[in-house]
C-alpha cells in the first residue's frame, strides 16, 4: 500500500484536472472546446485557478504532516506557528492602507508578513532548538497577529475596506490569475522541497527530542528548516488565498495510515493528497447551485469540521 | 577504543568526574536517586555538550553530530515512540545517521531484529507491543545502529524478571562481541551480577569505580544510599538483604 500511494494519488489528480478544467457555471464540451468564449474561459480563469488550487493544497498538505511530526502530535496544524496569521494580518493591511488596488501589493504584503512572522519566530525561539518554546512562542505570535487583524478591522477607515477584508480573510480562489500563479507556485515548491529536506529529522523526532539528537539530528537545524519550510508554503499560499484551514489537519490525518507512518514518508504523499483535497473542494465550490460563489475556506471548514468531530467521537474509547 | 569523562562537571549535577571506559565490557552507573547517574550518561552520549568526554582520546565536540551518532547509540529512560510504527519501521530509525545504502541498512536492520529476537514480530504496531516486547524494539533500535557504544538510560525499567534476565543476557552477549555496553542501573544486585565494572555516582561525585562487589561493597552501599545490607550467595547470582531501618538518612 505504502508504495503504491503516490501513484494512486498521482493518477487521481489526472483524473480531477480535466473535470475540473470542464466543470463550471459554463460547462465545456470537451469535444469542442473551440467554441464561444470557451477557450477563454479554459485559458484564462479555469487553467490559473485550478494550478493554484494544486499549489496551495500541495504546500498546506505537506506543512500539516510536517508540522505534526516536528510537534509529534496529529493535532498540530499549519496555523498554529503564527505564519498564517502573520500573512493574514499582511493582507489586511494592504486594504487598510488601500494599497491592495495595486495588483502586486497585496501578496507583497502577506509575504512580508508571513516572513515577519518567521523572523519573530527564529529571534524569540532563539537556536536551541527547544520544542516546547518554539511552540509556545508561534502561538503567542498567532495571537498578537490575531488581535492586530482585529485591531485593523475595528478601525477600519471605511465599511467597503471592512468588508473586503472580511471576504477576503474567508479564503477563496475565485477571480485569481496567472499572477497570482507565478507568486505562489515556485515559492510552495521551494518550500515543499525544504520540508522534504527535514524529513530524515522529523523521523527521528518520533523517539522524542534526545534520542532525536543522539541519532545527529541538530534541533537548530531542524528548527530552521521548519520555518523556512512552512514560511514558504503557507506564507503564500495565504497571499494568494486568504486563510484555508483544515486542509493542512485533515489530510496528514486521512493519509498516515497508507503509509508506514513515519513523518518523512509523509510529506510527499500529504502534498498531493493536499493538492487534490483543495482541487476537488473547490471544484465544488464553483458547482453548488448558491446565489453567489460559496468560499473555499467556508467549504472546507463545513467539510473539515464534521469529519473531524466524526473521527473524535470514533477515537474517543481509545483516548480516555 | 575509549569513551572517557575528565574532571567533567555540570552545575548542580556532576562534579569532577574522571573515569575511562573500555569497550567490549558492560558497565553499570548506579546510585542513589539525584545522583546524577543519567546526567552522566547525557555526557557521554555527547548531549550535553561534549568538552571534557573523549571518544578514542578525541573531544567529542570536535565530531560532527552524525559522527557522532554513528559512534554512540543512546537509548533514553523514557523510550518515546510518538507515531504507531512497526517494530520494523522503529528499528530502522536506528541507521538514520548512516548513509550506506539500502542494502547496508536491511542488513543491519536484520541483524538487530535477530539478536533481540523479534522476528515474529516484525510487523506488529509499538502500540500492541507487551512493555518487555517494547524495551526489546528500542534497543534493537540502537543496535541497528551498528555504533560500538550502546548507552542505556535504566533499559531495564518496567520489564518482568524474565525479560530482565533475557535482555541482560544479550547485552552481555553484545558486549562479548565489542560493543562497549553502558547502563544505568537501580537493582545493584543486577548491577553486581552483569556488569564487569560498576561506577558509583553519589551528589555528583563519583564515589567508587572497580569491579562490582568492590565498588558496592556493604561500607559503600551503607554510606551512600544509607541502608545497611549484606550480600548473599554465590557470584553471579548475589542477592542483596537489606536490614529494616526506622528511617532513611537524608
Amino acid at each position: 500500500m505504502t508504495r503504491r500511494l503516490n501513484p494512486l494519488l498521482i493518477a487521481a489528480l489526472l483524473l480531477a484536472v480535466p473535470f475540473s478544467l470542464l466543470a463550471g457555471r459554463v460547462w465545456i464540451d470537451p469535444f469542442d472546446p473551440g467554441s464561444g468564449n470557451a477557450l477563454a474561459i479554459l485559458a484564462e480563469l479555469r487553467a490559473p485557478r485550478i494550478v493554484l488550487a494544486l499549489t496551495i493544497g500541495a504546500g498546506l498538505g505537506a506543512a500539516g504532516a510536517a508540522m505534526q511530526g516536528y510537534l509529534r502530535n496529529p493535532l498540530a496544524d499549519p496555523g498554529l506557528f503564527g505564519i498564517a496569521p502573520g500573512a493574514a494580518l499582511g493582507a489586511v493591511l494592504s486594504f487598510w492602507s488601500g494599497y491592495a488596488a495595486q495588483p502586486w501589493a497585496l501578496p507583497l504584503f502577506a509575504l512580508t508578513g508571513a516572513a515577519g512572522a518567521m523572523t519573530l519566530l527564529a529571534l524569540v525561539a532563539g537556536r536551541g532548538g527547544s520544542v516546547i518554546l518554539f511552540t509556545l512562542t508561534g502561538m503567542m505570535i498567532s495571537s498578537l497577529a490575531g488581535a492586530l487583524t482585529s485591531l485593523a478591522l475595528s478601525l477600519a477607515p471605511n465599511p467597503f475596506a471592512m468588508s473586503e477584508i472580511v471576504t477576503w480573510l474567508m479564503g477563496a480562489l475565485t477571480d485569481r490569475s496567472w499572477h497570482e500563479v507565478w507568486i505562489a507556485a515556485p515559492l510552495t515548491l521551494a518550500g515543499i522541497g525544504v520540508l522534504a529536506l527535514a524529513g530524515p529529522g522529523l523521523d527521528a523526532m518520533t523517539l522524542g527530542e534526545e534520542a532525536a539528537r543522539s541519532l545527529g539530528v541538530r534541533p537548530g537545524r531542524l528548527q530552521a528548516l521548519m520555518i523556512l519550510g512552512v514560511g514558504l508554503t503557507v506564507g503564500s499560499g495565504v497571499a494568494v488565498a486568504g486563510i484555508v484551514g483544515f486542509v493542512g489537519l485533515m489530510v496528514p490525518h486521512l493519509l498516515r495510515p497508507f503509509t508506514d507512518r513515519r513523518p518523512g514518508a509523509l510529506i510527499v504523499p500529504s502534498a498531493l493528497g493536499g493538492a487534490l483535497l483543495v482541487l476537488v473542494a473547490d471544484s465544488l465550490c464553483r458547482l453548488l447551485p448558491l446565489q453567489g460563489e460559496l468560499r473555499l475556506g467556508i467549504a472546507l471548514s463545513l467539510l473539515g469540521a464534521p469529519f473531524f468531530l466524526a473521527l473524535l467521537a470514533g477515537m474517543r474509547g481509545r483516548l480516555a | 577504543m575509549t569513551l572517557a569523562a575528565q574532571d567533567l562537571s555540570l552545575p548542580g549535577r556532576l562534579s569532577g568526574v574522571s573515569m575511562e571506559l573500555h569497550r567490549g565490557a558492560v558497565t553499570a552507573i548506579c546510585g542513589p536517586n539525584g545522583a546524577g547517574k543519567s546526567s552522566l550518561l547525557r555526557c557521554l552520549a555527547g548531549l550535553m555538550g561534549g568538552r571534557n568526554v573523549l571518544l578514542d582520546g578525541l573531544p567529542l565536540e570536535l565530531r560532527s553530530a552524525r559522527e557522532r551518532a554513528c559512534e554512540i547509540g543512546y537509548l533514553p529512560q523514557e523510550g518515546e515512540v510518538a507515531w504507531d510504527l512497526t517494530v520494523e519501521t522503529l528499528v530502522s530509525l536506528g541507521r538514520l545517521p548512516w548513509r550506506s545504502g539500502a542494502e547496508a541498512d536491511r542488513i543491519a536492520i536484520d541483524a538487530a531484529i535477530a539478536t533481540l529476537s523479534l522476528e515474529t514480530l516484525r510487523q506488529r504496531r509499538v502500540s500492541q507491543l507487551s512493555g518487555g516486547e517494547r524495551a526489546r524494539a528500542l534497543i534493537a533500535r540502537v543496535i541497528a545502529g551498528t555504533s560500538r557504544w550502546l548507552l542505556a538510560d535504566e533499559p531495564l525499567a518496567n520489564l518482568d524478571l524474565g525479560y530482565q534476565q533475557t535482555l541482560l543476557g544479550q547485552l552481555r552477549a553484545l558486549a562479548g562481541q565489542g560493543l562497549g555496553v553502558v547502563l544505568v542501573l537501580h537493582d545493584l544486585a543486577q548491577a553486581a551480577n552483569f556488569a564487569d565494572r560498576v561506577l558509583v555516582l553519589d551528589r555528583g561525585r563519583l564515589v567508587a569505580d572497580a569491579p562490582p562487589l568492590e565498588a558496592l561493597g556493604e561500607a559503600t552501599i551503607e554510606r551512600v544510599w544509607g541502608v545497611r545490607a549484606r550480600w548473599l550467595g554465590e557470584p553471579g547470582q548475589r542477592a542483596l538483604a537489606v536490614e529494616p531501618t526506622s528511617a532513611r538518612a537524608p
